[in-house]
């Protein structure tokens, strides 16, 4: 497992929208590092002949019949939007580097 | 307004002799389910902002989704009728990103684990040649909320100073169906990826898993253009080996004629930088309907690392051989084969049938038969007047009747006033002028402008009769036998009338008297 370097941080963090300082930056490589090196660990079980695993319960094919359920309604879902105009979210400009 | 550059482009013909196009046509088809993909909330078009939204749209904490069987089935079928492989077990995938179209700051989508792929649509062109699409994969994932830009230019992302999102869109099934690298088409590419986009419509109506209304969005296209040099004909042996060129995706390209159009730019624009020695940046392009033209959009970045990771609030989906064989079963006649079954049915020529197809005039005409009116006619009435203006609109002849609010019923009802005897082709032209300028259905249109036969034979006989006596030297003709003289004498009873006869009612009534 290569360790994460400190450009590695600053990508997620992009990705993330997290701005982080250089302190932060330098921080985060160590505590972040640590939390890989822990869970990189789990790699020397022996996994030869297991399939792999995304999901711990065996099941398949759980679905639901196409039939409509009650929305919450508009006033609702907009309860929790911290700005609201037109009945629509309002959201700060979107992606200035588009 | 702010003035964009425009970009240098290559004329077509120079392009086509030094370069060859190669396509990849991404389609996304939002499902006509009853409910959304992962929650019951209902799809409804143009309902109440966010009046279809739940937890699980949100993707509020405790939220759980689940597949809707109907979503899952539709997208086998679309699979089976694309001739490819169906997974016998698959997963979602969280695509991670942060913008605001989807609350949960992920899509739930599907990877490398596609429900369906390896398949091939046969596509016919204008020629009755057949072009084959290799389908690399369709997979099932949702679509995103609708954002509207306030502040700057209007509705345009640029320069706006908040957004106004609507999630009712977040969450409806959609399906994207992804080719291959379309190639060998050489310069009938752009013809290629309208016909393309125009069968897998025609295979999806048929399906009936989809509205596949572009206009609405509930079809759009991304087209991936890239050219390599031409060194020789499009399926040769040392035209294939050539390295494909760098690429760029015009994103929502949404009706066919755009498709073409937008293909044909990028190929010349595309041309002119690979002339010039340049090369070509890889990045999305923004088509502009109004102007014909592509602008840069996003450049291929950062931003585009997804993070994939297999869903967990979702189980696998396994659709058992079973499952499979029996959806198989529900597949509809193909579209090639309904199409020949119609002509025959409608008697329709080659070239009159061709006509009809090229006009996307197939279901107008089949549901204005189905509505009471001659096929003969329908085809008359829609490849005339408002086949013409859409095409002067630069619109499909469906979208535009659309707009205007024309229906087949309206067609089938204008055939029934000729057939009826109410109106003659010449007043039945005025009709339709008359609905398509929106004054409502032809019987309306009709009574308004007080369009109608005169069904009073006296007046017709009196009309007769005052013009075979101004042209005695006609009249002799015609009783010596030469009845296409005949043709004199009804144009001047028809402007006797005014216009308001049955034409072959004047002529019955001549022949009679001089016989």
């Amino acid at each position: 497992m290569s360790s994460l370097s400190r450009d590695d941080v600053a990508h997620l963090a992009g990705l993330a929208r997290i701005e982080l300082s250089e302190a932060e930056l330098d921080r985060m490589v160590g505590e972040l590092g640590v939390i890989l090196e822990s869970v990189a660990k789990v790699q020397q079980a022996p996994t030869e002949g297991v399939a792999p695993m995304s999901h711990p319960m065996p099941l398949t094919n759980v679905t639901r019949a196409d039939v409509v359920r009650p929305s919450l309604g508009a006033e609702a879902v907009l309860a929790g939007a911290p700005e609201a105009e037109q009945q629509r979210f309002s959201v700060p400009r979107i992606l200035d580097e588009d | 307004m702010t003035t964009v550059a425009t970009d240098a482009v290559m004329d077509y013909d120079e392009a086509m002799r030094k370069f060859d196009p190669v396509m990849g046509l991404e389609v996304h088809v939002e499902l006509h389910t009853a409910t959304k993909m992962f929650c019951g909330c209902p799809t409804e078009f143009g309902a109440e902002p966010n009046s279809q939204v739940c937890p699980v749209c949100l993707g509020l904490p405790g939220a759980l989704p689940v597949v809707n069987e109907k979503a899952v089935e539709s997208a086998i079928r679309i699979g089976l009728a694309l001739n490819c492989e169906i997974a016998e077990w698959c997963r979602f995938a969280r695509k991670n990103y942060f913008y605001p179209d989807m609350p949960k700051n992920f899509q739930t989508s599907q990877y490398d684990e596609p429900i369906a792929f390896e398949g091939h649509l046969d596509v016919e062109l204008e020629d009755g040649s057949t072009y084959r699409v290799e389908i690399e994969r369709a997979h099932m994932e949702e679509d995103t909320g609708k954002s509207l830009h306030i502040g700057g230019a209007t509705g345009r992302i640029h320069g706006a100073d908040h957004s106004l999102v609507d999630y009712n869109r977040a969450g409806i099934p959609l399906i994207e169906i992804v080719t291959k690298p379309m190639v060998g088409a050489g310069e009938r590419a752009p013809e290629v990826a309208k016909a393309y986009v125009s069968a897998l419509r025609e295979l999806l109506r048929a399906l009936d898993v989809s509205d596949v209304k572009m206009e609405q969005g509930s079809m759009r296209c991304d087209a991936n253009v890239s050219l390599r040099p031409h060194v020789g004909d499009p399926l040769s042996e040392e035209q294939l080996a050539v390295p494909l060129g760098t690429r760029t995706e015009t994103k929502n390209v949404n009706s066919l004629r755009s498709v073409e159009r937008a293909v044909r730019y990028e190929i010349s624009r595309h041309a002119a930088i690979l002339d010039g020695g340049g090369s070509i940046l890889q990045e999305t392009r923004h088509w502009h309907e109004d102007t014909g033209i592509t602008t840069s959009g996003r450049v291929k970045s950062d931003a585009e690392d997804y993070r994939y990771f297999p869903e967990p609030d979702l189980v696998p989906v396994a659709p058992t051989r079973e499952t499979v064989d029996a959806l198989r079963g529900t597949l509809p006649e193909p579209p090639g084969l309904r199409r020949k079954r119609l002509q025959s049915d409608w008697g329709y020529s080659d070239l009159e049938m061709r006509d009809v197809v090229n006009a996307g005039a197939v279901e107008l005409i089949e549901e204005t038969v189905a509505a009471g009116a001659s096929a003969a006619a329908a085809r008359k009435w829609w490849l005339g007047e408002p086949s013409r203006r859409a095409n002067a609109e630069g619109q499909d002849i469906v979208t535009y009747a659309a707009g205007l609010g024309l229906t087949p019923a309206h067609v089938a009802e204008l055939d029934g006033l000729v057939a009826s005897g109410r109106l003659n082709d010449s007043m039945a032209r005025q009709v339709l002028d008359g609905v398509l300028a929106g004054e409502g259905t032809p019987t309306a249109v009709a009574d308004a402008r007080g369009l109608e036969l005169v069904q009073d034979d006296g007046a017709l006989e009196a009309a007769v009769d005052k013009v075979i006596e101004a042209n005695p030297d006609v009249a002799a003709k015609i009783r010596d036998g030469k009845v296409a003289a005949a043709g004199a004498l009804i144009g001047q009873v028809m402007k006797e009338m005014k216009g308001q006869a049955d034409a072959g009612k004047a002529r019955e009534l001549i022949l009679a008297k001089l016989q």
